[in-house]
């Protein structure tokens, strides 16, 4: 696999262009839905949804030349897509929610950008992993605190300033995972090798471990209080793989596991929104008009759309609560059916392992781990919500990366994609070294 | 670490197949099942938020038509013949869901059917909705006659053509009013059906097909038929002159009506409707007696396309015969576990009409499009074949000297040759039920009728099913025939 950087970015190029076609078609698919004529402003939509994704690619080109050529591509055809489900939610329930995810759109592409021209070189982040941290930290703080924070939904997430409400939630789980992967690298030896041994298992010295468990208790904290569940799963379960690769010891998964159990456990004997939770997932039949709406519909959702689905604009996803953000999974489900539904889990399963891939290929640890962490930020979330509609697991709020409506999540998402083109880069970059080759000559 | 990274990958990959298992139970295993989910409104709303096509007779007149609303549900359903045709044409609710054929017809209506479809590309094209319209093969002014007819009296009339199993007209009193069914107002909608199901004359229930009676003498056409196949029993099969006829493992005897003395050859038996001879034919039948009648469909529900279908009519279980032979004698007169609808008494005598074959019964004759162009006809499709054509021309000649000089000559019309079996069927409930079934012309059948009238109707216990019967089939055969 030693595709030349021009090959790699022309493969990326083709890709993207089928990503735009897709989205084009279900674009106007959903526009004729509305009526016979296709509104004036296509070719303005066409050319910034074109002109996005050449930026995007363009800056690929230019910042991160030898990087993986599938996943900016994977990401456009999922944004593209949850656009085109946003558009045609848009026409029922009228919340004109598209426009903005298409600004937001521009704003991700601009921190995609952005983050490439920033950090040219990722182990600058490891330097400053204690900053990411209280980054981190402060970022999940914020909307506690009295007059910027706003509670939506339930959950209060999220903070007001001036005329932009946003989720700082969102960014403070890469600050974290750059933070973890950065700690764990530099204590994965000593965390490994571990101290005293307590019930068989070798438990590393406290002083190494506490660091990483005050961190993680405190952002479980923070999110219960915040009523966050989704990412309090989603950051423990980052949490537990990360440290699962960095010291290979499945004691740690397993000891996670017990950790979660607990947890999950304390949960519910102490929250009545945990409770709740899990009842109406065990069964929601009995209170399918109560606190078991929103799962029983999307379940609806998902049977009435059967293989093929009903076809764009033809379902009815104004009845399912959220359908534009957590339950966007559930109109997918609905109006194109079985089909698109597992077309959006295989992308996110070629996303995943296209960022593992850059992981292993990754040569040193920092970033492998990191990249490792990234993607598993994007897999994890995305299973924590494609799990929670279907009934799967319990329904835990969070966003469907690159495809659910809010600009927070999106920016967030386009920083992780960023990151991980910037790691494959660096990495092919260090493979095509003479001096690297040699060195791995030598240690043959 | 990469081996864990490997690792992680694969647990991910095995996380993805679960969402992929879980998919395919929601989409394709459990779909059906979730799609037509009482609490999942997802389909009524797809079908009340758009126009849908028009529900026809025969002669044009419009039974269903949709009209715009200005609440959630754009459309509402318009009923204008009210109860006369409710029980044919069923009702779009809302609450209930759908009945009769609004419900059997409804991808058509709806403009689903991929037929429909491809013809109106061009609507589509213009932004107008495809829906289809449902011309039925019943007549307006032919079921308004079978209304007028039963007046008052409870009953049913079923009028077909025997060749291509079209319902004619279909009509049982009392009937209700489907319009209330089709409001979007939930609440009214569910105090007017309890208000149908509180009432002791039962409206909401189509007699004519979803109801058993026994059939009393009108069912000697079956007996006869039966017994004639087997090759044991001829028209000049001689029997013995009786009042009564005793039974086997019972001192109970099965009387003639009214205490005559009767017998002779079957065919005089018959065209006097004498119970000794045919009590007689059942007990000699016996075992072979349920596999005869279950080839005129007893035992199976006819499959008419007014949802939810036709009731199944019954008789003795097959093989126990030697467990209760009188029930046996009894079923040779339409009585004991007989019960059958007045339908499939229709399609009985369908059966001899159509040279033994019975047609799969329909109210629909075609599907037509938004501009009136037919794109589906509902073909004619054989369902049982109960006879050979020699017995159906026997049963033929038997069942004339029933309108010329038997028990039926309320049914003769000058010029046509009728050919018809009465019924006076003794029941538990009160006054016999008055059945008469026939057809006519008796040498080329166009049309089939049975018409049955509860308790004697407005002459009560003096009833027969030749005196209250008989007339208003009469009525249907002249109107058919146009004479």
């Amino acid at each position: 696999m030693s595709l030349t950087p021009s090959q790699r970015r022309n493969a990326e190029l083709g890709l993207g262009i089928l990503a735009v076609v897709i989205t084009v078609g279900g674009y106007i698919l959903v526009t004729l839905s509305k009526g016979p004529s296709l509104p004036s402003n296509i070719w303005f939509f066409l050319a910034v949804l074109i002109g996005l994704y050449v930026a995007a690619h363009l800056a690929v080109r230019r910042l991160a030349p030898r990087a993986d050529g599938t996943l900016l591509p994977l990401a456009a055809l999922l944004n593209g897509f949850g656009f085109v489900i946003i558009t045609r939610i848009d026409r029922d329930v009228n919340n004109q929610l598209a426009p903005s995810q298409a600004v937001w759109t521009m704003v991700g592409v601009a921190a995609f950008v952005g983050t490439l021209l920033v950090v040219r070189r990722v182990h600058v982040l490891e330097r400053y992993r204690y900053t990411f941290l209280f980054l981190g930290l402060f970022a999940l703080l914020l909307p506690l605190a009295p007059g910027i924070g706003r509670e939506i939904n339930g959950g209060r997430l999220w903070v007001h300033l001036g005329p932009i409400n946003f989720q700082p939630g969102e960014l403070a789980k890469v600050f974290l995972v750059i933070f973890l992967a950065g700690y764990l690298v530099d204590k994965r030896e000593v965390l490994a090798a571990g101290g005293r041994r307590i019930a068989g298992l070798r438990v590393p010295a406290a002083r190494h471990l506490g660091p990483l468990l005050l961190a993680w208790g405190f952002s479980l904290i923070v999110m219960i209080r915040e009523k966050d569940l989704g990412s309090s799963l989603l950051f423990f379960a980052v949490f537990a793989v990360m440290l699962y690769i960095a010291t290979e010891r499945t004691a740690f998964l397993l000891a996670g596991a017990g950790l979660f159990v607990t947890g999950a456990a304390i949960g519910y004997a102490i929250f009545g929104h945990v409770q709740e939770r899990v009842s109406v997932w065990a069964n929601p039949w009995p209170v399918a008009a109560g606190n078991g709406y929103q799962i029983v519909q999307s379940l609806f959702s998902f049977g009435s759309g059967g293989f093929a689905g009903t076809g764009l604009g033809l379902g009815s996803p104004d009845k399912i609560p959220n359908a534009s953000t957590d339950f966007i999974f559930s109109a997918i489900g609905e109006e194109l059916g079985l089909l698109g539904t597992v077309a959006i889990v295989i992308a996110f399963l070629l996303f995943v392992g296209a960022g593992f891939r850059i992981a292993v290929q990754a040569q040193r640890p920092f970033p492998k781990l990191f990249a490792a962490g990234l993607t598993s930020i994007i897999g994890i979330q995305a299973f924590v919500i494609l799990g929670g509609v279907t009934r799967l697991i319990p329904l835990t709020g969070v966003t469907l990366p690159f495809i659910s409506y809010g600009g927070s999540s999106l920016i967030a998402n386009f920083v992780i994609l960023a990151l991980l083109l910037r790691i494959s880069d660096e990495s092919a970059e260090r493979a095509s070294r003479p001096e690297a080759r040699a060195d791995a000559l030598a240690r043959r | 670490m990469n081996r864990a990274i490997r690792r992680v990958g694969i647990g991910v990959t095995v996380l993805i197949l679960l969402l992929v298992g879980q998919l395919t139970y929601l989409q394709v295993y459990d779909a059906d099942h979730l799609a037509h989910d009482p609490r999942n409104i997802r389909f009524q709303l797809r079908d009340f938020s758009k126009p849908r096509g028009k529900i026809q007779t025969s002669d044009g007149q419009v039974l269903a038509r949709s009209v715009e609303t200005k609440d959630e549900l754009k459309f509402q359903r318009l009923y204008p013949q009210g109860a006369l045709f409710s029980q044919i044409v069923g009702y779009q609710s809302f609450v209930f869901g759908n009945t009769g054929v609004e419900q059997t017809y409804n991808n058509e209506l709806a403009g689903r059917d991929p037929l429909l479809q491809i013809r109106n590309v061009g609507d589509l094209l213009a932004g107008k909705e495809p829906v289809g319209n449902v011309v039925l093969s019943t007549s307006a002014p032919l079921q308004a006659a079978a209304r007028d007819a039963l007046g008052a009296q409870h009953g049913s009339v079923v009028v077909m053509n025997p060749k291509t199993g079209a319902i004619l007209a279909m009509y049982s009193n009392p009937s209700y009013d489907p319009q209330p069914f089709a409001s979007h107002n939930s609440a009214a909608v569910q105090d007017y059906n309890k208000l149908l199901l509180a009432s002791p004359d039962k409206p909401a229930l189509a007699r004519a097909y979803r109801e058993r009676f026994p059939p009393g003498s009108t069912f000697k056409v079956v007996t006869s038929s039966v017994a004639l196949g087997t090759g044991r029993f001829t028209p000049q099969s001689m029997f013995p002159v009786l009042t009564e006829l005793n039974l086997p493992q019972t001192s109970n005897t099965l009387k003639n009506f009214g205490g005559e003395a009767c017998g002779g050859t079957l065919a005089l038996s018959f065209q006097q409707s004498c119970n000794t001879t045919f009590g007689q034919i059942g007990l000699d039948l016996a075992n072979e007696f349920v596999p005869g009648m279950e080839k005129f469909g007893i035992g199976s529900a006819p499959p008419l396309d007014v949802a939810p279908g036709a009731a199944t009519s019954v008789g003795p279980a097959p093989g126990s015969f030697q467990q209760n032979q009188p029930l046996f004698a009894f079923a040779g007169i339409g009585q004991g576990d007989v019960a059958v609808t007045p339908l499939e008494m229709a399609l009985s005598a369908s059966a001899v009409a159509n040279n033994g074959q019975i047609m799969q019964p329909h109210v629909a004759d075609r599907i037509t499009d938004s501009d009136d162009n037919t794109v589906k006809t509902i073909d004619p499709k054989p369902w049982r074949t109960a006879m050979t054509p020699q017995v159906a021309s026997t049963v033929t000649t038997m069942m004339q000297s029933v309108v010329e000089g038997g028990t039926g000559t309320a049914a003769r019309i000058p010029g046509v040759s009728v050919a018809g079996k009465t019924g006076t069927a003794q029941n538990q409930q009160g006054a016999p039920h008055a059945w008469f079934v026939g057809f006519a012309p008796a040498e080329d059948p166009q049309v089939v009728v049975a018409v049955m009238v509860e308790h004697g109707g407005s002459v009560g216990s003096e009833a027969t099913g030749g005196r209250v019967a008989a007339p208003i089939a009469a009525q249907m055969i002249r109107m058919v025939l146009g004479r």
